[in-house]
């Protein structure tokens, strides 16, 4: 399972990568969605997977019994997505009225911020 | 006890959420000033606290040390919380008159203060993921205060700065992940102490990669800095002041906590890497500023090559390095938020921040060339501005640690610094106005003036004092490298009076429950 999950990862990790390397901006942001969701796998791997053993307490106990699947990954991961989620929308937002206000997607022509030398 | 701690993250919450229902009328600013000087106040009750105590330490929610979360304030985290507290209110006062009614009502006050508080939860925290949070929260704050506005210029510099951020976030959540899966905590104290005991050493400097490139590029270091020049300049002006003051050097206070707490496991090969890092950023980031021809493009680009002399005082890993990248943080973000404040006031009077438009003002406002001297003497490293002692310290441990090549570099970048410097004073203040302007102070009203000119003063100010009397700051930042060297204090604060001994077992024993 740590094995296949490990490949994904990487699988996700490439295919964002190259999404990345595009000059349009949204593809980008395609590539920044996998490579997220790749780092959330990877939080969770790294946690250390036990299937079939909910995290959870029996009533009338304090602690779990026997071995039961790590709750902090999971948390954290929930933490990230809900971060990354927010964080997602508001690149969106923003590349959708970069676009309405420059008309373009492509990151070459964005010279605004950075005009070149030679037109002056 | 936890009340001191929290409450530099909780005062500014608080002013943002009674800044944000404020924010139609001229009631939000005035909030604004006020929860800025309340979080300078709590800024200063922490100092006391820490400098009479040591370093303090308290459990959140009551969880015990390696598992809930903690807040922890040893030297260097409460300097920098008192510095986010001046300068807070340096730009809170500053904004009265820079920021205008549609940024105001579009939230303006409530966006700076959520940044404070990111900033100062950032500083604060004990805790490896929760830092990654209080990052987030910086970031969603700054991506708004960005693009407030919605020029296009914001709009293009907005989407450099937010992607590579984006990019350098993913990388620091993935080193956390692969970091506790290695060592099984996230407590950075418990974190120092489980470092030691891991059995693949060569990974966990895999992981203090990950995390010099994540910090690196929010320092904005070499070859990472390109969203910095692409962004810094389009905001407003207070805007500009805060971002260019704090934020790079929340990147820079990370590295410093990591690699002086955690990853310290292979210090000749990460540090020489830093060593070679802070060389580049400090020569690329002066040339670019000699190659820009507006005002806050040059300090854009000067806020990277000073970022160099920071990383430079940790990379060399010695006691005097250490302090003088500790002095060198105190004194830049003071001086680098008063001269974007400067580079405002000269927009607002002479037009433009482009020095090809503007010029005439040392003949009509003096004051206000006195004003930028102090600073920009400072940044370059006159005697006896505060500078001067930063980079006096920084090149007498290169020089101590005999790496000759690095003082010279310093050296030599200090020179480059002076040039671009004498560019913005021949230009905006020598030569005369190109359209025949009179730019003078007084055609401000009494109220913009004194909002504006007031931070400026006083920072210049605190920048003489350090200058003039720097023994009790050296002190200070001596107690502080002593903290970050040896991290007994640090530790035995979060994890109790036996922790350090013990501490390997704990990491060993958390490992296990994972498993």
């Amino acid at each position: 399972m740590e094995l296949l999950l490990s490949i994904m990862v990487g699988a996700l990790v490439a295919a964002s990568v190259y999404l990345m390397l595009a000059r349009n901006v949204l593809r980008f942001l395609f590539g920044l969605i996998l490579i997220s969701n790749a780092a959330n796998l990877t939080i969770f791997v790294a946690g250390r997977l036990t299937p079939e053993a909910p995290p959870l307490i029996p009533y009338g106990q304090d602690a779990p019994v026997g071995v039961v699947a790590n709750a902090l990954p999971q948390a954290l991961v929930l933490t990230a997505i809900v971060i990354g989620f927010g964080l997602f929308a508001f690149a969106l937002t923003l590349v959708y009225r970069t676009y309405q206000n420059l008309g373009t997607l492509n990151s070459d022509e964005m010279r605004l911020a950075e005009p070149e030398e030679s037109k002056k | 006890m936890s009340w001191v701690l929290a409450s530099p993250i909780i005062i500014p919450f608080a002013t943002a959420v009674l800044a944000f229902l404020f924010r139609a009328g001229p009631e939000g600013r005035w909030i604004s000033v006020i929860g800025s000087a309340g979080l300078l106040i709590a800024s200063g009750v922490l100092m006391a606290e820490v400098l009479d105590k040591g370093v303090v330490a308290a459990q959140m929610g009551e969880w015990a040390a390696p598992f809930g979360i903690t807040l922890v304030a040893d030297l260097l985290s409460a300097v920098m919380v008192v510095i986010t507290g001046i300068t807070g209110l340096a730009v809170a006062v500053y904004a009265l008159a820079d920021i205008d009614t549609r940024k105001e009502q579009l939230g303006y006050h409530a966006l700076f203060q959520v940044l404070l508080a990111g900033v100062c939860g950032a500083f604060l925290t004990g805790d490896i993921f929760n830092l990654y949070v209080w990052f987030e929260v910086m970031l969603i704050a700054s991506f708004g205060l960005l693009i407030l506005g919605g020029r296009k210029v914001q709009l293009d510099g907005g989407i450099k700065y937010v992607t590579l951020n984006l990019i350098s976030t993913i990388m620091f959540l993935s080193g956390v992940g692969l970091l506790y899966g290695m060592t099984g905590t996230l407590n950075m104290a418990d974190l120092h102490g489980a470092v030691q005991t891991v059995d693949n050493p060569g990974l966990l400097v895999v992981v203090a990669i990950m995390f010099m490139i994540a910090f690196g590029v929010k320092a904005a270091v070499f070859p990472l800095f390109f969203w910095l020049p692409a962004a810094y300049h389009t905001p407003a002006i207070s805007v500009s002041a805060i971002f260019a003051g704090l934020l790079t050097k929340v990147g820079v206070y990370a590295l410093i906590r990591t690699f002086t707490l955690i990853f310290t496991t292979d210090i000749a090969y990460t540090h020489t890497i830093l060593l070679w890092v802070a060389a580049f950023t400090m020569v690329t980031g002066v040339l670019g500023a000699a190659a820009m021809n507006d005002f806050r493009r040059i300090l854009s680009f000067h806020i990277i090559s000073q970022i160099g002399y920071m990383i430079l005082g940790l990379a060399l890993f010695t006691p005097l390095a250490i302090v003088g990248a500790v002095f060198y943080l105190v004194h830049h973000i003071i001086v680098k938020a008063n001269l974007f404040l400067v580079a405002g006031v000269a927009r607002r009077i002479a037009g433009s921040t482009e020095l090809d438009r503007i010029g005439g003002l040392y003949t009509y406002a003096p004051f206000l060339g006195l004003l930028f001297l102090i600073p920009a003497f400072s940044l370059a490293g006159f005697p006896p501005l505060s500078g001067f002692w930063a980079k006096y310290v920084l090149v007498k441990a290169s020089l101590d640690a005999e790496v000759y090549w690095v003082a010279a570099v310093a050296l030599v970048v200090g020179l480059l610094t002076i040039y671009s410097m004498t560019k913005i004073w021949g230009n905006a203040f020598w030569k005369p106005h190109p359209a025949g302007a009179t730019p003078r102070l007084s055609d401000m009203t009494g109220l913009e003036r004194s909002a504006l000119l007031t931070p400026i003063a006083a920072l210049a100010i605190l920048t003489c004092i350090i200058g003039f009397f720097p023994q009790p700051f050296v002190d200070f930042a001596t107690r502080s490298a002593e903290q970050l060297l040896d991290p007994t204090a640090y530790v035995t604060a979060v994890l109790g009076p036996d922790a350090m001994p013990v501490v390997e077992a704990d990491g060993l024993a958390e490992g296990e429950v994972t498993e």
